[in-house]
């Protein structure tokens, strides 16, 4: 398959790790996999914090970077972020009919009707759930809740980590209670995300995971920011950069503040 | 309802020592807003007061969780759930789409069974409305059902303005109403008390309560039982809001837990139903809809203990007088907005205030209005959009849309399907449109201005993130930024921030490229 990846702006700028991994591990699985350098950013910033006619311009230009998907020129666009799937595809078309650019929003749904999240193209696309992987740590997984309740991902997620070789794959309480991040809500409403974070935090640290890891490095970056202030000793791996990990080239665990490091932490890694 | 957690609300200001109540009492008192739609601060800074309430924050915690658990086992075992919030959501777009027609069919079908229907644009005309049926009727004591449309119009102090005591008759509200306070959730108006606190006011406000009255929940309860059957026996007026009112009939619906509503409704000689212009629906089936959808979704009950239903007046039996009162205080402006409209669709079950995160962690009172949680969040704003509503220039109720991560728990919970998290961020678009050109400077709009023109052109994106990368080196030895000036410092108050990599990923790209996918 020819599958176009949009790697999405805040792993292109903050945690290039994912779309790595997600070039790596679909390549692996014999695909090719092309970067539109066009694109910068799906919009759902300024979408969800109200500032529609400043996310057209941005819709526009994530629409008409990936348009020749619609033309078959490549099978699929990739995402390797439930949040960013999920304004592709439930707000991008929305966002231009209202800006009464109707041909827009047309060429968005053709694209969005293309666009998968990294589970899904996985999963659904390709038909795998066992990709060959192999990560020998004790993880987590929190299901963030644009993946969850706006993609429907179901255990997707889950059961593409259970087939890794070597996971101790550790059930996180609370699961799929939001960890307040939301976007620019996290600043808004600052002492409320608090609040929820703490409570996330809390079941992250109760499953004594060396990694915590989701669909979404958003999410990541807001649980991984409080894991960190509290030195808890977990680190944050996007699901790609697990998937990718494999004994000849493996992942290595990522750098955790800890209040204390566990003595045998760094040296499995090495092997 | 038997949920009596929780802790003092909040918001509470000194007490003014009200009548046979003492200043020093441990809940204090809350006067009563002017605007039960519209009080207290913005969002943020009412939840900034609320959160440091640990014991409140535990207690709704639990509160909350138990009847999420409850409702999720009983909405589990229906097999054709999906197929009934699909049809309450379908029954409820036709109401909206054909409200003046089935309005009229209702008032026709109420007249003709010997019911009196009025208007009332707003609050004062349904105020006025009410009073003047109690005046004529020689009333100084009214007894009431639970109600939030009259709890919206703020019809309690209204009567007692005019010399009329109304009495809540539900036991939670009858707490909220004791202790001058505020309710804090649609359908445990009192969730935010625990019991110890509930026998306080019992003893220093009901006048009648056993004087060694202890707060174990049946004594309460029995308590309040003794209290309020001497009110039903004398009272000549009822007042009650409904949960539907059907068009093809001109029946009304009333359901409940306590059987209070059903001693309300079939006692006094006068009974006043005050209903938003909403609550309709078609036809005498769609009931059989809405009372499965209903008591599963609000207090996870197969079926709950009371459904009234009355029509008109029958002689002989129960009130022989009749009124109901159709109050739009909003509404039509709500119906006038093709996506905010679906707000109006809400049948007050309070499922989505009991799986919302931020709700649970803040409580009722931080919303600042008698509809508090997501589908407050929603219809709040809209209900007063005509004075401010969701201009955020200079109104506290446009920072309601903003009280949600949009994390989609309120839309998969509700019965009949309101995309709640899509009508927060079109309540977000509206402010954002009413407020352009009103400040000079406004940082968030400069700023989205500016990430505007980077995020839509890929070759500056791709500048401005190789820029970043020269922030490299912020984060030390460690990699992590923990002290940032505003606005990120409220990132970094709880979180810290990971420094920007030394290489973009389409940096990485353009070589893994080059390479021919050997890097």
């Amino acid at each position: 398959m020819r599958i176009a990846l949009a790697a999405t702006c805040i792993a292109d700028t903050m945690f290039p790790g994912a779309p790595r991994a997600t070039v790596r591990l679909l390549e692996r699985l014999g695909h090719d996999v092309v970067f539109p350098r066009g694109q910068a950013c799906c919009g759902q910033m300024h979408v969800n914090t109200g500032y529609f006619d400043e996310a057209v311009p941005v819709v526009r230009n994530h629409v008409e970077t990936f348009a020749p998907v619609a033309d078959g020129e490549w099978d699929a666009v990739v995402v390797p972020s439930g949040s960013c799937t999920g304004s592709i595809r439930h707000q991008q078309a929305m966002v231009c009919r209202r800006a009464g650019l109707d041909d827009l929003a047309t060429t968005a749904e053709a694209v969005s009707a293309r666009t998968y999240e990294l589970s899904e193209l996985l999963v659904d696309v390709l038909g795998l759930t066992d990709v060959g992987a192999w990560f020998p740590h004790r993880v987590t997984y929190h299901p963030t809740c644009h993946s969850l309740r706006m993609l429907r991902v179901g255990d997707k997620p889950l059961r593409l980590l259970r087939a890794v070789a070597g996971i101790d794959l550790v059930e996180l309480p609370g699961a799929e209670s939001c960890c307040g991040f939301g976007g620019t809500f996290a600043l808004k409403n600052a002492d409320t995300s608090g609040a929820m974070l703490a409570d996330k935090t809390a079941n992250v640290r109760a499953t004594e995971a060396e990694v915590l890891t989701a669909g979404d490095y958003s999410c990541l970056m807001h649980i991984g920011g409080g894991l960190s202030r509290q030195r808890a000793g977990v680190g944050t791996l996007h699901l790609a950069e697990i998937l990718a990990s494999t004994r000849e080239e493996p992942t290595e665990l990522p750098p955790a503040r800890a209040a204390r490091q566990p003595a045998d932490r760094r040296t499995e890694v090495a092997r | 309802m038997s949920t009596f957690l929780g802790l003092p609300g909040l918001r509470r200001r000194e007490a003014t020592s009200p009548e046979g109540g003492d200043p020093t009492e441990p809940w204090g008192a809350v006067p009563h807003p002017d605007e039960p739609l519209r009080w207290g601060e913005s969002f943020p800074a009412a939840a900034k007061h609320t959160l440091k309430n640990e014991q409140l924050r535990r207690n709704l915690g639990h509160a909350t969780a138990t009847i999420r658990a409850k409702r999720a086992a009983v909405v589990d075992e229906v097999p054709d759930w999906e197929a009934l919030r699909d049809t309450g959501s379908a029954v409820k777009e036709q109401v909206m789409a054909q409200l003046p027609d089935l309005l009229a069919q209702l008032e026709e079908n109420v007249t003709a069974r010997g019911g009196v229907v009025h208007w009332a644009r707003d609050a004062a005309e349904a105020n006025r409305i009410v009073t003047e049926i109690a005046r004529a009727r020689g009333a100084d004591e009214v007894v009431k059902v639970k109600s939030m449309a009259t709890q919206e119009i703020g019809l309690n102090e209204h009567l007692a303005d005019e010399g009329i005591a109304a009495i809540e008759t539900d036991l939670a509200e009858l707490i909220v109403q004791l202790a001058d306070d505020m309710p804090s959730h649609i359908l445990v108006p009192a969730i935010h008390r625990n019991r110890a606190e509930i026998r306080d006011i019992f003893l220093a406000r009901m006048g009648d309560a056993p004087p060694d009255l202890s707060d174990v929940p049946r004594e309460l309860a029995m308590a309040a039982r003794a209290h309020l059957r001497r009110k039903f026996l004398s009272a000549k007026v009822a007042v009650s809001g409904a949960n539907f009112g059907v068009a093809d009939t001109g029946t009304l619906a009333v359901v409940e837990s306590e059987g209070n509503g059903r001693m309300c409704l079939t006692l006094p000689e006068t009974l006043v139903t005050v209903m938003g212009i909403e609550k309709l629906i078609p036809t005498y089936t769609d009931l059989e809809v809405f009372l499965q959808l209903l008591p599963r979704s609000s207090t996870g009950e197969r079926m709950n203990p009371y459904t009234s239903l009355w029509t008109g007046v029958t002689p002989g039996d129960g009130p022989q007088e009749f009124h109901l009162v159709l109050l739009d205080n909003g509404r039509t402006d709500v119906l006038a907005d093709s996506v905010g409209r679906a707000a109006l669709h809400c049948i007050r079950c309070s499922a989505c205030l009991n799986v919302c995160p931020v709700y649970e962690r803040v409580g009722g009172h931080a919303y600042g209005s008698v509809y508090p949680g997501p589908i407050g969040a929603i219809l709040t704003p809209q209900l007063t959009a005509s004075t401010g509503g969701v201009s955020g220039a200079d109104d506290v109720n446009a920072s309601l849309p903003y009280a949600s991560t949009l994390c989609g728990a309120c839309y998969d919970v509700c019965p009949v399907k309101i995309d709640i998290p899509s009508i927060l961020v079109d309540l977000r678009a509206r402010e954002v449109d009413a407020d352009r050109g009103k400040h000079k400077v406004d940082p968030w709009k400069a700023a989205m201005k500016a990430a505007s023109w980077v995020m839509s052109d890929g070759g500056r994106f791709g500048l401005a993130g190789r820029a970043a990368t020269l922030g490299h080196g912020l984060g030390g030895r460690d990699g992590v930024i923990s002290k940032a000036p505003p606005p990120v410092s409220a990132w970094t108050r709880e979180r810290d921030l990971p420094a920007p990599p030394d290489e973009t990923f389409r940096q990485w790209m353009a070589e893994h490229e080059k390479d021919g996918g050997e890097r």
